[in-house]
């Protein structure tokens, strides 16, 4: 994709906000950082909007974020039923890449990713986005053979990627296990070096005041129980706080899309799941990439503040409950020590789970309804944070044109019917 | 961790059993004339529910045996495990089995008409 599609909706910021710089750091210390500027409004719902969001997330503000910056509309309000960003946007492991296999994949992540370049100066906030690398971890001959073929495919589609064998990777992270004598031996792996970590609820926090800044409304504490229909015709949304009129309403709700799908009638191919995480104690810098490995089942990485950052893959069964059972942790200490034995002697400071919206082909859904002027960007399972410009930007997109774009196109409900699937299963890592 | 009463070996550790998804969900016949999106629907789409939710397990790590099972989504409680090819009896179950969009569909009636049940 060319650079020129690429509308950042730039110089956005400054209509009622003062920019956040080194001197304005240093001049609200003068004052002991008691005169800083609200960052966005307590907003109370209007009686009516262009646009109604659905979920205060990352991808839900981004998404009104660009409805007001790139296509001029400023009506709009993002409604969320807790506090913002307190879903999966603060709940995942703040992984970013675009190494996906399918061209279609590659085509909205690597969109993101061009997203993410540029992102702290777009939104005139810090998101501490750091291209620390993403590395891939292969245990066997047919692991790493797979990759390759992986990596071919992905620079077929312009983004960068390399193989390491394990030489390269010892000299990469120094405290990785490459004796070929373990369980599961390091026998390779693959490298987006433009990948990395941001900071998560930076991400929401920087779209929030950004949007803000645009006018945008953010309610929070208000739950959407139902949808207002005339015919095939959206009319508005029923919420806790009454009923707001509406033109268009996007509903970006992870794990809880199923729920407001079945409140507008509509039937979606999601399954509900606890992906869950955990930290160690801080310690001292020891690991300055993120490693996965897909045979183990695992993804790790150390934040700023020096804690070791770890997840894996989704509980076995359907759950709202945002904890998650007992042994998927279990497995993922296990995996994670095999690696790193120094990991074996840190204590775990805190363990979460959030619930993810996963699809039967492991790819989001960014789509139109049956109802006019309802869309949905759900099912992105287990890897929705590394997309959320992307995901915004083009779902915007589709709501200000009610068409999808180039990108949107192939994640139609409709896929489902004609069975042109993007099987991203097994295909992109482990954490989707 | 949840343990889960196998109606053949008794309680056991949950790390003995796999999750089969949603029940009760009929499989329209081959030779049935259905539609992409019937056909579709059947494959892909399923009940997703927040709270009660009726679903397949199956013992995976001992007697390998299937049961269904009507359980809470929000809280883990298994509510009633009672056999395939039966329906709940619990009042939980029976109003979930009922509630359930899937009865009537398209994909549903393909396969009620052969006369088999789900």
């Amino acid at each position: 994709m060319a650079d020129s599609d690429l509308d950042r909706g730039m110089n956005s910021l400054g209509n009622s906000k003062k920019r956040y710089s080194a001197f304005s750091l240093a001049r609200n210390a003068m004052s002991y950082h008691q005169n800083w500027q609200q960052a966005w409004r307590h907003a109370e719902p209007k009686s009516e909007y262009d646009v109604i969001i659905v979920g205060g997330g990352g991808h839900g503000l981004a998404t009104a974020y660009y409805l007001a910056s790139v296509h001029g509309l400023t009506n709009i309000a993002v409604i969320e039923k807790g506090w913002l960003g307190g879903g999966n946007t603060g709940r995942n492991t703040t992984i970013i890449r675009s190494n996906y296999l399918w061209d279609e994949s590659a085509a909205i992540y690597e969109h993101a990713m061009k997203l993410w370049e540029g992102l702290s100066q777009d939104l005139n906030f810090n998101i501490m986005f750091s291209q620390r690398g993403v590395l891939t971890i292969a245990h066997s001959e047919h692991e790493l053979k797979e990759m390759s073929r992986r990596v071919h495919a992905i620079r077929l589609n312009g983004i960068d990627s390399e193989v390491l064998n394990p030489a390269e990777i010892k000299k990469f992270i120094p405290t990785i296990n490459i004796d070929q004598t373990i369980r599961y031996p390091v026998m390779g792996g693959f490298l987006q070096k433009r990948g990395g970590t941001a900071r998560h609820d930076a991400v929401a926090w920087g779209y929030a005041r950004a949007a803000d800044d645009l006018g945008v409304d953010i309610i929070q504490n208000c739950e959407v129980t139902g949808f207002r229909r005339r015919g095939s015709k959206l009319v508005g949304v029923e919420t806790t706080k009454g009923f707001i009129k509406a033109k268009k309403v996007g509903c970006v709700t992870a794990g809880h899309s199923s729920v407001m799908a079945e409140m507008a009638g509509i039937h979606l191919p999601l399954a509900s799941r606890p992906l869950q995480a955990l930290v160690s104690e801080p310690i001292k810098p020891i690991l300055d990439t993120v490693i996965m490995s897909n045979a183990v089942h695992m993804y790790i990485s150390q934040s700023d503040k020096g804690e070791m950052v770890m997840g894996a893959g989704v509980d076995k069964y359907n759950s709202y409950a945002q904890r998650g059972s007992w042994p998927v942790p279990q497995h993922m200490i296990a995996a994670a020590v095999e690696l790193f034995p120094f990991l074996s002697r840190l204590r775990m400071l805190r363990h979460w789970g959030g619930i993810v919206d996963t699809c039967p082909d492991a790819s989001p859904i960014i789509s139109k309804t049956d109802i006019d002027g309802l869309y949905f960007n759900c099912g992105w399972g287990t890897g929705g944070f590394k997309a959320t410009p992307g995901s915004g930007h083009v779902f915007a997109d589709l709501i200000a044109n009610d068409r999808p774009n180039k990108i949107a196109t192939p994640y139609a409900l409709k896929r489902f019917e004609t069975g042109f699937l993007i099987d991203e299963h097994g295909a992109a890592g482990v954490a989707h | 961790m949840l343990l889960i009463d196998c109606p053949y070996c008794g309680p056991r550790n949950e790390e003995e059993f796999s999750c089969g998804g949603e029940a009760h969900i009929a499989r329209p016949l081959a030779e049935n004339p259905i539609s992409d999106a019937a056909f579709g629907e059947y494959l892909f789409l399923r009940d997703n529910t927040k709270g009660v939710f009726l679903e397949r397990w199956r013992h995976a790590s001992g007697c390998r045996r299937w049961f269904n099972a009507v359980r809470d989504t929000v809280s883990h409680e298994f509510i009633e495990i009672y056999p395939m090819n039966s329906k709940p009896k619990s009042k939980a179950g029976k109003a979930a089995f009922a509630a359930n969009w899937r009865r009537t569909t398209d994909a549903e009636a393909a396969a009620q008409k052969k006369g088999r049940k789900s």
